[in-house]
């Protein structure tokens, strides 16, 4: 099952490039990732640890090299949203006017990758599927791409290699930090040793350093962070969807899934330094944000914005903030792949995406109006979103790390900081709802289209998911806390 | 069971059979003998499977200078193999050649049957030069492939180009070779033996004065620094590769540096112990690194650009060597074979329709989707995209140079691999973005090249995810 849902969005990018119909394959085989990763996720057994529905072929014995696949409830919920919104994506693929075929074999490849690298147990396999994207999202901005499309999938080429070779460097840091006797890039085999202590306390936190870089230009941490507006905005919107909603992920992923567990100590020694710079990602980049005039530039750097939180989170280093991290990045997949959905179809509509050519949308495009604000609302952290579930298990946790009595330490004030983030945001995003739909503008007295409502399931499904692990966000902390509960025991 | 050395005969009767054939019958269709000469290397490919291993006891002379272990059958197959790479390449560009050698009006034809001869006598050079453990042989050996190479890179004279790279390459071609023999004697002189192992023994005795041979061996690395186009003996690459022909441009930045690596290896193996000996090697590769990269950048013309590419991967091999991993240099070479052959293959194809700048890549997409994509994974594993042989060479030499602690080199490699990435897409982006100008026609691939292209896709996509096949020749 596990295979079927790594390799259906690239078997079906192969076929599609090999001549099928482009949309009908597309369109089937992210429903059938979709239907498998949630049967996977209701299968998947939330009281047993480790990793589950694994499946390995050993590669080559000399570089002890297996592709080997499974997941744990961490892994699972980010393949559950690689899938949907790999599925609303390719829903919002309009007509393409050249190439269509390229264009959604370029979207299976990516959402293919990312979710390989979620499933992925060693790490030469969790490293190349990440970067199958690469080629993709240099196609989808550089063709299809609109505004300053070719200075932007430069930047973002350039960054992304950059980023995955000091990720790569980092990896084969780690691999050889451990004994030879138990060197290998199977995760699981770096987990046993890194609870045995077989990393050195001094190596962890070099280790640890690269790792964060690395992960961290992928992630558009501040300083690295400045391809990610761009490319945001010159994107398509269904590239633009499954970049910011999925793919960006993978390095979340990798802090959570390798930094964090297996280099206790370096994330210890770093941990200053990444509350500077996540401060950095929610106070400035938010003032950024409100400054920026143009919707898909505010929607972009607004993605920059929420990182800082999800980086508090892992920060954080307790099972709940952590376990809010994994919530808050699968929520914020769903919120700003609606948003952008949104922006795409604007974007066709209207001449100008600036704030002031806008304005009062709402009359034509109520549908389009209605799904925005939902997904502006949970973007916000509105109760009953899942945004809203994660941001409060991260503020709590990283509040509780270190905490005592006596007087704050650095953790609780950088809480106290972030909290401010909650407000930064609700300002551009209100705002920009409100100069985008509401008052007047000349193109209001236009007659625009409103989005067809063939639309309104892709729309249905990702705000569905929100709001279920929204009021139920149980279903995915009972299936993700066991992952951290090996780490976190001894420290708490 | 065969003995080793008959490959390299086979080979040479080779070649000198379809040179008698190709005097003695003038109506026959000059192909024929490219087809003739691909078929012979395929029978020898296929014999070298079939050697039998070398002997401990054997005692006959032949075995002070020559070897047949694992690292040189697994060479003499590169050698084959790029060889046969080549003249397929060649078949493509036959009709430049005949305008190349006798100008406008040329007889057709003209000048192809030493075309397609000469590369099996380059081929025969490096296969002796893969077995090679004495000075004497690598020396006799290296000039073959080298004279050889004169000619070809020369061979269309009436293109000013080509004449100016064949001059510019046997000057200095004949300056290195001026060094290779002055180090082997001083070699020579400190040690009293030619022969490698046995200077390895020399030096493990103790109070033994390792200056005069260290100078020695300074001079043959300066040689071997030409022959692999490493930083600072790297000023005849651009023009020598831009002015010969394609296909001749791909043998040499194949065929010629996996010679040089493999004698590299081999000679370096006494020498490596002395520290200066790896500080000047760790020098060179930050300068091969930064230079071959940086250089790479602004190029404007595709063979231009794959020169200073193979100069920075040239780079990445020295940083294998010097963290001692034989395993990395040789699958990093066949990596590189396989994506360098493959770009130079469409390149051919492409440029006998305009020319080999980059803009005549245009729109190569809507021209051939197949040579856009073939094209496209060249450039991806030249670059280091994983699930292609080229990351796994890329991963295969940091993993060494991690391991051997070498952090400085590590640093350079991983900004040179990002502007790497800049200019390998630079070729990419021509492919896919641009438009291709009104008047570009599709472009006919022959069957013979399209299975050649399929293949090398094939291999570059397989030993990026399944390398074993390659660490169990070199076992």
């Amino acid at each position: 099952m596990l295979l079927v849902v790594t390799f259906a969005p690239i078997v079906a990018a192969v076929l599609i490039m090999l001549g099928l119909p482009a949309r009908t394959t597309a369109i089937a085989a992210s429903v059938l990732t979709l239907v498998t990763s949630v049967l996977l996720f209701l299968g998947f057994d939330s009281i047993a640890r480790g990793f589950q529905f694994v499946f390995t072929i050993p590669i080559s014995t000399e570089l002890r090299l297996s592709f080997a696949l499974g997941v744990d409830g961490l892994s699972l919920l980010m393949i559950l949203l690689g899938a949907i919104v790999l599925l609303a994506a390719v829903w919002f693929t309009g007509e393409i006017e050249h190439h269509e075929n390229a264009f959604y074999a370029s979207l299976l490849l990516i959402a293919g990758g990312a979710i390989g690298a979620f499933a992925s147990l060693n790490l030469f396999f969790f490293y190349a599927f990440h970067e199958l994207a690469l080629i993709p999202t240099f196609l989808l901005i550089g063709i299809w791409g609109t505004g300053n499309r070719r200075a932007a999938a430069w930047k973002v080429t350039i960054y992304l290699a950059l980023g995955s070779v000091i990720l790569l460097v980092g990896l084969i840091m780690l691999y050889r930090a451990v004994p030879s006797s138990a060197r290998s890039l199977d995760l699981r085999v770096l987990q046993a040793a890194a609870s045995a202590g077989q990393i050195a306390p001094a190596m962890q936190s070099s280790i640890y350093l690269v790792l964060l870089i690395g992960f961290g230009i992928l992630i558009s941490l501040v300083p690295f962070h400045t391809w990610a507006p761009e490319a945001y905005a010159s994107a398509p919107a269904p590239a633009a969807m499954l970049h910011a909603g999925v793919l960006k992920k993978f390095g979340l992923y990798g802090l959570l899934r390798l930094a964090l567990p297996l280099l206790p100590d370096g994330a210890r020694h770093w941990s200053g330094l990444l509350l500077v710079l996540l401060l950095a990602n929610i106070i400035y980049i938010g003032l950024v944000t409100i400054a920026q005039r143009r919707l898909d530039w505010m929607l972009g750097y607004s993605s920059v914005m929420h990182m800082g939180y999800i980086f508090l989170g892992i920060a954080s280093a307790n099972i709940l903030g952590t376990t809010g991290a994994a919530i808050l990045m699968f929520a914020h997949g769903l919120s700003i792949a609606l948003l952008f959905a949104i922006t795409g179809e604007i974007r066709k509509r209207v001449s100008s995406l600036d704030f002031d050519a806008m304005g009062g949308l709402a009359k034509q495009m109520p549908l389009a109006a209605f799904a925005f604000g939902l997904g502006v609302f949970a973007a916000i952290g509105l109760p009953g979103f899942s945004n809203f579930a994660a941001e409060i298990m991260i503020v709590f946790g990283a509040f509780r790390n270190g905490f005592d009595y006596q007087h704050f330490h650095i953790f609780q004030w950088a809480t106290l900081f972030a909290l401010w983030g909650v407000v930064i945001s609700a300002v551009y995003m209100l705002r920009a709802y409100r100069r985008t739909f509401f008052g007047s503008s000349a193109e209001s007295e236009i007659a625009i289209a409103d989005i067809g409502s063939g639309f309104r399931f892709p729309i249905a499904l990702l705000v569905a998911a929100s709001i279920l692990l929204g009021f139920f966000p149980q279903i995915a902390v009972q299936r993700i806390a066991p992952a951290f509960r090996n780490y976190f025991t001894t420290s708490q | 069971m065969i003995s080793a050395p008959y490959l390299e005969v086979a080979v040479v009767v080779l070649g000198t059979s379809i040179l008698l054939v190709e005097s003695f019958a003038s109506q026959l269709d000059r192909r024929f003998l490219g087809y003739a000469a691909l078929f012979g290397l395929a029978m020898i490919f296929i014999a070298t499977f079939f050697v039998a291993p070398q002997s401990s006891t054997a005692s006959a002379p032949l075995w002070n200078f020559y070897s047949a272990d694992a690292l040189s059958l697994f060479f003499k197959r590169i050698a084959l193999a790029t060889t046969a790479g080549v003249l397929v390449m060649m078949l493509d560009f036959a009709p430049s050649v005949s305008i190349g050698v006798q100008g406008a009006g040329a007889t057709p034809q003209a000048g192809l049957g030493e075309f397609f001869t000469l590369p099996l006598f380059t081929c025969a050079g490096l296969m002796w030069m893969a077995s090679a453990v004495d000075f004497v042989l690598i020396f006799v050996s290296l000039e073959l492939v080298t004279i050889s190479f004169y000619v070809l890179v020369g061979f269309t004279r009436r293109n000013p180009a080509s004449l100016e790279a064949g001059v510019k390459y046997l000057v200095l071609s004949a300056l290195a070779t001026g060094f290779l023999v002055y180090g082997i004697t001083w070699i020579f002189g400190a040690t009293g033996e030619t022969n490698l192992q046995k200077i390895t023994t020399v030096f493990s005795r103790p109070g033994l004065e390792h200056n005069a041979a260290l100078f020695g061996a300074v001079l043959v690395i300066v040689a071997l620094g030409f022959k692999i186009a490493a930083v600072p003996f790297h000023i005849w690459v651009a023009d020598v590769y831009q002015g010969a022909p394609t296909p001749v441009t791909a043998y040499l930045s194949v065929g010629s540096k996996a010679a040089g690596f493999i004698v590299l290896l081999r000679v370096l193996e006494p020498f490596l112990i002395l520290p200066q000996m790896r500080t000047l090697l760790v020098a060179i590769a930050v300068l091969t690194l930064i230079y071959g990269n940086l250089a790479a950048l602004p190029q404007t013309n595709v063979k231009r650009l794959l020169a200073y590419s193979s100069i920075a991967h040239a780079g990445y091999l020295l940083v294998a060597v010097v963290s001692f991993s034989g395993r990395a240099v040789a699958f990093y070479l066949v990596a590189y074979l396989l994506m360098t052959l493959l770009s130079f293959a469409v390149l051919v194809l492409v440029s006998q329709g305009g020319g080999d700048q980059l803009e005549n890549f245009a729109g190569l997409s809507q021209r051939s989707p197949f040579l856009a994509f073939a094209m496209l994974v060249a450039m991806a594993s030249l670059a280091g995209v994983p699930f292609t042989a080229g990351f796994l060479g890329k991963f295969l030499v940091f993993d060494a140079a991690v391991s051997a602690q070498h952090f400085g080199l590590v640093v350079v490699a991983v900004i040179t691999v990002g502007a790497g990435f800049y200019y390998y897409f630079k070729v990419v982006r021509a492919i896919y973005w641009d438009v291709a100008p009104a008047s570009a026609d599709k472009i006919v691939v022959s069957p013979l090249t399209r299975f050649a292209i399929i293949a090398m896709i094939a291999g570059t996509f397989l030993l990026g995810v399944y390398p074993q096949p390659i660490f169990d020749a070199l076992r």
